[in-house]
């Protein structure tokens, strides 16, 4: 595209829903911290393990007032909200670290994964769809399509458990779990690369199908569309007709679903970290939730909040810039 | 399309789509590193992570830290030897006073030297209420510790207390470290620095800790040069990635474990344990509490059928919380499984079978819960097999599931099928079981167990220093537990290890309830020895 790109509207858009998103955070943090304490996991016994099954009645008081949980729900909240806003996430109680600490060690593996399953996820979805659209009915589109229904059903964490099954266990091609090698203390590129692959194959395939079929309903729809008769009466390439005219507008709708599916890639980690045991955040907030660790489960919380907000955010300005009829609302 | 058809494109897609991300992914240079090839290196897996690495937070309380020393340590027969103390510690007269001798010349992994301000520092830091130590408790006895001199550090204590030496296995941290920073959240925690064989080079939490032989070690630096604990929570994995040779030993649960038996370059250790598995009946349950009707239980159960059925023979039957080859079992307190005296016992106490087969006593039907932790499957097998026995002498009994959460406020009340167990003295588990002033204490004493006998004797049993002595006071507490059993101890587990061959035969310590990092016969793998003599040094 050439022309220039319509940085004002943008931006402003951009604008409108960071201040939106305040009061839409601290109210999720506020839903985190009742939900947290209205919850029957008690956070001393989380805190002491083992340990608390033989301590005394005195010693687990003493935890609970040096661990604050035992104020009230409204005044934890706020402690934490404060502070929060002057840049201090608090300790974790059950990473015995700061709240900062855990997300800055973890915050990358998670990321690699979740990007990497994402690119698998619209890469091989857009190439299958259109593959697909092309010959609807064919035995491609069938088996795909079968494969894509039977997918979009399948829970991440069950194909987490078959991929470890088949690739680790009996094929015995690929680890099946951790960042390195158990025997490896140093994380080299090589070793990173082939514990990524399982996982991220696992979270990208649960991920595909709606890209699949997205891509292949637009790619289907444009192709009995006018624009495409009129490129192929000229005699355009079929190539030129499939990539340039039903691709482009058969994206369309990809668009929002890129923005939609956050949510469900957070999820999708959540289980496929804590199935191929990888060192990420997901794998703690699943630790922090069981644990009730107020802090951790809050600061958690608010990156998810915030990565939801931010793919509707990417997903509206990429839709405004595809299609020229839709404003930067209003 | 038919099923079958389907089926093979499922496959045949999926199959396709995870190569073409594998080839998209993977690094044409990346070749899998052998693991334990290397002769002067072992990995393990374990079941079990700590929260923290902090001795200050409970980290290796009972030894075998890798890391850090504590003032003693506990030999493979369990007997206290010196560690950072030069020997063990004199105890005066009237014990109440322990003075320890410091080892000189030893050094952190930073290179400082240790010291007793050290000593101090990690005593007086853990005793600290701001400190979130959740196991303070078992210090309780302490008054204080001081350092005189350089080379000296002497704890006083609030009252006599015989097994305090035992407590001092406890790690040792640097004050030059542990004292900057916050106790609780500081880099401690997960860096930790200590005079130990090894050093922590990594800790990649869910994952694995890996360490690095420590070469100026104090007891010489261990030939095992480069060490990994693999956290691996599910055992069929655990099992695989050991027959893989992932892994050079694991702990597995008895039938996994039966699958190495005929493998010749594996061996299998059996550890006895001090882990007992038993039925808190409740002293506020009018049916539970009485003590007919714990008198019959106690003889009604089957608890070599629970051995060899639950725990297919690797444990043994467990009639108190000390386990039957103990040198502080009271022989002779042994209970053969009779129903017929068990029937006597309850009809005899008036307790007449009513007309579905439930024994009534004063309109009282014979029943009452018995609660299980969720998803663990050797109590839920226990309370089972528990229930079912009880049955047969006329005592219903309900099995139920739940968490902690849901058991706790239920303890008063209703049975628990618990589990426990500290081996490096008697007083630890029998204080806290029995003692009725710790009824409702937390998780001590679950059954609310209030024998005045009892109270006297283990009193009597930690207070004196005189072994004798003391084995007389447990003596009379097994016998009052024949007599009134607030708790139907059913078996003592052994813990299975497999480990591969070429570190020669390997020993195993009397293992406590929570087997964490510190048990298995990696206990002390800074002693292995990786030549090829095939004996490990003790």
């Amino acid at each position: 595209m050439s022309r220039r790109l319509p940085w004002g509207p943008m931006a402003r858009m951009a604008g409108r829903r960071a201040l939106f998103a305040v009061p839409v955070l601290g109210v999720v943090t506020f839903g985190v911290f009742a939900v947290a304490a209205a919850s029957p996991f008690d956070p001393v016994k989380a805190y002491a393990g083992t340990a608390g099954l033989t301590a005394s009645q005195e010693n687990l008081d003493q935890l609970r007032a040096n661990l604050g949980v035992d104020q009230p729900l409204v005044a934890r909240w706020w402690d934490w909200l404060t502070s929060a806003v002057q840049g201090d996430f608090g300790d974790s109680s059950v990473m015995r670290q700061p709240v900062a600490d855990v997300i800055a060690e973890r915050m990358g593996w998670s990321v690699l994964l979740a990007a990497t399953a994402f690119l698998v996820a619209i890469l091989l979805g857009t190439g299958l769809g259109v593959l697909a659209a092309r010959r609807p009915g064919g035995w491609l589109d069938r088996c795909v399509s079968s494969v894509a229904y039977t997918l979009e059903a399948a829970p991440a964490f069950w194909l987490g458990l078959l991929a470890i099954w088949f690739f680790a266990l009996k094929l015995d091609v690929l680890p099946a779990g951790g960042l390195t090698d158990a025997a490896s203390d140093v994380v080299t590129f090589g070793q990173v690369a082939s514990h990524l692959v399982l996982p991220a194959a696992v979270l990208g395939i649960s991920q595909l199908p709606w890209f699949f079929l997205y891509v292949r309903q637009g790619v289907a729809d444009a192709l009995a569309e006018d624009p495409v008769r009129g490129a192929r009466a000229r005699g355009l390439s079929e190539r030129t007709v499939l990539l340039g005219h039903a691709l482009r507008s058969g994206m369309l709708p990809m668009l929002t679903l890129i923005g939609s599916r956050v949510p469900e890639l957070i999820t999708g980690a959540l289980l496929v970290e804590t199935v191929f045991s990888w060192p990420g955040i997901a794998a703690a907030t699943v630790q922090a939730a069981t644990s009730v660790d107020f802090s951790l489960l809050a600061a958690l919380t608010v990156l998810a909040t915030a990565a939801v907000l931010l793919g509707n955010l990417l997903s509206d300005l990429l839709y405004g810039l595809a299609d020229p009829r839709v404003a930067f609302d209003g | 399309m038919t099923a079958r058809s389907i089926r093979v494109a499922v496959a045949a897609t999926l199959a396709t789509a995870l190569s073409l991300t594998a080839a998209a992914c993977s690094n044409p240079d990346s070749a899998k590193s052998g693991s334990g090839s290397g002769s002067t290196s072992a990995v393990v897996g374990i079941a079990y992570e700590p929260d923290s690495l902090s001795p200050l937070l409970g980290y290796g309380k009972d030894g075998n830290s890798k890391i850090f020393d504590g003032l003693l340590a506990l030999d493979v027969d369990m007997k206290l030897r010196p560690a950072l103390a030069a020997q063990l510690p004199e105890v005066s007269a009237d014990g109440l006073t322990y003075t320890y001798k410091l080892r000189q010349g030893v050094k952190f992994s930073d290179g400082k030297a240790f010291g007793a301000k050290d000593v101090v520092f990690t005593y007086r830091t853990i005793l600290d209420e701001k400190t979130n130590n959740p196991s303070r408790t078992e210090l309780d006895a302490v008054k204080d510790v001081t350092a005189q001199g350089e080379d000296t550090v002497v704890f006083t204590l609030k009252y006599p207390y015989a097994p305090f030496a035992q407590r001092t296995v406890l790690p040792i941290a640097p004050e030059h470290i542990a004292g900057r920073q916050d106790v609780n959240t500081g880099a401690f925690t997960t860096e930790p620095v200590g005079t130990g064989p090894y050093v922590l080079t990594k800790w990649s939490k869910g994952e694995k800790l890996s360490f690095t032989a420590n070469p100026d070690y104090w007891g010489g630096a261990p030939e095992v040069k480069k060490f990994t604990m693999a956290i691996i929570k599910d055992d069929d994995v655990r099992a695989t990635r050991l027959r893989s040779g992932d892994l050079d030993g694991a702990i597995l649960p008895p039938n996994l474990a039966k699958g190495f038996a005929d493998d010749k370059a594996k061996k299998t250790y059996a550890a006895n344990s001090y882990d007992y598995r038993t039925v808190t009946l409740p002293t506020n349950n009018k049916v539970a509490g009485d003590t007919a009707v714990r008198r019959a239980l106690d003889v009604a159960v089957d608890r070599q059928a629970m051995v060899d059925a639950i725990l297919n023979g690797s444990g043994k039957p467990a009639y108190g919380p000390v386990p039957t080859d103990s040198e502080w079992f009271t022989k002779g307190t042994e209970r053969t499984h009779d129903l017929a005296a068990a029937k006597k016992i309850l009809d005899e106490a008036g307790w007449k079978p009513g007309k579905d087969g439930v024994r009534v006593k004063d309109g009282v039907r014979a029943t009452f819960p018995l609660w299980y932790l969720s998803g663990d499957k050797l109590r839920q097998e226990h309370a089972l097999a528990y229930a079912s026995d009880a049955k047969k002498a006329g005592i219903d009994i309900r099995t139920e599931a739940g968490t902690w959460e849901v058991i706790e406020p239920r303890m008063k009340h209703d049975a628990v099928l618990a589990g426990g167990g500290s081996p490096a003295d008697p007083d630890f588990d029998q204080y806290t079981l029995l003692k009725s002033s710790l009824a409702g204490d937390g998780f001590n004493n679950m059954a609310w167990y209030d024998n005045k006998a009892v109270d006297a004797a283990i009193e009597a049993g930690r207070k004196s220093g005189d072994k004798a002595e003391r084995k007389k006071a447990y003596d009379t507490v097994q016998r009052e537990l024949v007599k009134n059993p607030g708790y139907t101890f059913l078996t003592h587990i052994d813990h299975l290890y497999v480990v591969d061959d070429r570190f020669g035969a390997l020993t195993t310590q009397v293992e406590p309830h929570d087997h964490g990092l510190a048990s298995g016969p990696w206990w002390n793998v800074e002693k292995w020895s990786t030549g090829n003599t095939g004996d490990a040094k003790q």
